[in-house]
């Protein structure tokens, strides 16, 4: 049987390794050049890697990762460099680029592990150089030992806000101010719940107690007006508090994010049907616990199938290859799969309370400014979106966010909405008063991410 | 934007050019980190007149960090690896 699993984070190795454990020798792709994922993305050669001072908390399941994948690549259709840009669920083929050269590949089943990456609400100011995402913030740093600047801000909602702001504060950058949109009291609410969540919940009390004493600016419950700058750079972010007093402070680089979203574009080319998960305030692909979607032959593990975080996405990722190997007629043992699955539903309980801790601020993205740029790939500003939708209501059939992309190319960019997405949809939403579950997702399209045009032509 | 290198910082040097100019850059640099630590401050202009622009996922997803390598046409500065040589040019 020809399986192909694509990513290598955390879902991906735990995937593989329950493949080649049954004896399975998979196709393994990722677009990266080496495994790891996200959270335990490692350097390039040359740097060093020492996990304590990479990884920090994470340093043994980060180790212990490594250590699987390795082991793993040489028993298994090994693929770094390899993007996968398309996937015909009808021809049960995968298109793949790896160094300008493009494969087809045929499969019987494929585990997609596409892993997520930030949530982001445009402010004005949001495409000066030195504005980053959180997690490009934690990327500079962890693979390639540099700041996003010198005097940084770290603004948004999540637990990466508070971890990232640590990881630099610990690295020796100087940390301007922590900026939550969360107020304090939404996250206390929380807190009962996140005790479920057992050491996850205590080192983000540890990172938010480890910045306050040593003295770092810390606000939380804040509406963000502005990244301040030049095309030189940022020069600092000014906010406004609950109380309605407008702060500023002086910066040179701002990392900002509001939680996670999936990567989901393969399942979506896949045909796998989208549902609006109200308390992730994401998109996500339909599947069962176990990782199966209506579509045969297809199985979704890890943050790209919803954000679950790296525990959840080495648990799922092992429970989809049970699901799929299950489904193929191999014997799989039971103790296991009840294991996973009583795993699975606990680590849902302490999510439940996460998101309620740090809620999407959907009314910041609903009201940003018309002159505040949505779409940074065309340039277009949240007010052009709006007078859109209007003129669409008043004349034509309920407008959605494939139609106004149409009309206005939001999202048509180079980065297929992967950025701008959410936030549209919240404008939309609003400007036609309806609720953001109705007015649709941008779908995706082939190829996820740009190609040389010939690779493209060739397989059309 | 300036990139600040906080540690990990004595790694061999490399030597390429952006728009003819030396640069100096270290093994294991990607294209961005090379050009934005040496004080280039962008990496391309906006093609809607808003303002220069350096990159902002650092993860290959949202294309705003496209640079010309010679001799490889147009590559994410944050996806590529920078080596010794490369003649880049902005956008
Ligand atoms: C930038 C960033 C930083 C993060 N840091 C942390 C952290 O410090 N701590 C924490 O708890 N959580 C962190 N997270 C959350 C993170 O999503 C999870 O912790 C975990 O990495 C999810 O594992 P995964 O296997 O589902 O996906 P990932 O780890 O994201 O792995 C997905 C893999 O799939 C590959 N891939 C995706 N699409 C394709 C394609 N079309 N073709 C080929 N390959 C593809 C990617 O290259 C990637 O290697 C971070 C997330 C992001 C986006
Ligand atoms: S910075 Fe987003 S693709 Fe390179």
């Amino acid at each position: 049987m020809r399986v192909a699993v694509v990513g290598a984070g955390p879902a991906g190795v735990r995937a593989v390794e329950a493949l080649v454990a049954a004896g399975l020798t998979p196709v393994w792709i990722d677009e990266a050049p080496d495994g790891g994922g996200r959270i335990y993305q490692r350097p390039p050669p040359g740097l060093l890697r020492d996990p304590g001072k990479l990884y920090g908390f994470e340093a043994g399941p980060a180790t212990a990762l490594h250590a699987a994948l390795d082991a793993l690549k040489p028993r298994t259709d090994w693929r770094p460099e390899t993007l996968v840009w398309h996937l015909r669920p009808g021809a049960q083929r995968l298109s793949t680029l790896h160094r300008g050269r493009q494969a087809e590949l045929a499969y019987d089943a494929a585990i997609l592990c596409t892993g997520a990456m930030d949530r982001v609400i445009p402010i004005p100011g949001w495409t000066w150089p030195g504005v980053t995402t959180l997690g490009a913030a934690q990327i500079a740093l962890k693979t390639q030992g540099c700041g996003i600047g010198r005097r940084v801000v770290f603004l948004g909602t999540g637990p990466l806000l508070w971890l990232v702001a640590y990881q630099y504060a610990k690295a020796g950058a100087q940390v301007a101010a922590v900026l939550d949109t969360t107020p304090f009291a939404t996250k206390a609410m929380a807190a009962p719940g996140l005790l479920r969540g057992g050491t996850t919940f205590a080192k983000g009390l540890y990172y938010t107690a480890w910045l306050r004493a040593r003295g770092v600016r810390i606000a939380e419950g804040i509406t963000p007006l502005a990244i301040e700058g030049t095309a030189h750079g940022v020069t600092g972010v000014a906010w406004r508090d609950s109380a309605g007093r407008t702060h500023h402070v002086d910066c040179d680089a701002t990392g900002m994010g509001w939680g996670l979203k999936p990567e989901a574009q393969l399942a979506d080319l896949a045909a796998v049907p989208f549902r609006f998960d109200a308390q992730q305030h994401n998109w996500v692909p339909q599947r069962d616990a176990a990782g199966r979607t209506p579509v045969p032959g297809i199985y979704l593990a890890g943050d790209g199938a919803g954000i679950g975080g790296a525990e959840v996405a080495e648990i799922a990722g092992a429970r989809a290859a049970l699901a799929l190997l299950e489904d193929s007629g191999h014997r799989v043992d039971a103790a296991q799969v009840t294991r996973l699955d009583a795993r699975l539903a606990r680590q849902a309980r302490f999510r439940t309370a996460l998101e309620r801790a740090f809620p999407f601020p959907a009314a910041l993205a609903r009201a940003m400014a018309d002159d505040t740029i949505l779409c940074r790939c065309e340039g277009l500003r949240a007010g052009e979106l709006r007078a859109a939708a209007r003129a669409e209501a008043a004349t034509g059939p309920a407008p959605e966010v494939n139609r106004a992309k149409a009309f206005t190319r939001v999202g048509m960019g180079r980065c297929q909405g992967r950025i701008c997405g959410a936030a549209a949809a919240e404008i939309l939403a609003a400007e036609l008063g309806r609720d953001v579950a109705e007015v649709g997702r941008l779908r995706g399209q082939p190829p996820v991410k740009p190609i040389p045009i010939a690779p493209a032509a060739e397989a059309a | 934007m300036k990139l600040v290198r906080l540690r990990d910082d004595a790694r061999p040097r490399i030597a390429l050019t952006l728009e003819g100019a030396r640069i100096e850059a270290q093994q294991g640099d990607t294209l961005l980190t090379a050009l934005l630590a040496a004080g280039a401050g962008y990496l391309r202009e906006s093609e809607f007149e808003d303002g220069p622009r350096a990159g902002f996922c650092l993860m290959g997803a949202c294309q705003d960090c496209w640079v010309t390598v010679v001799g490889r046409g147009r590559v994410r500065a944050c996806a590529t690896l920078a080596e010794p040589g490369m003649e880049v040019s902005r956008g």
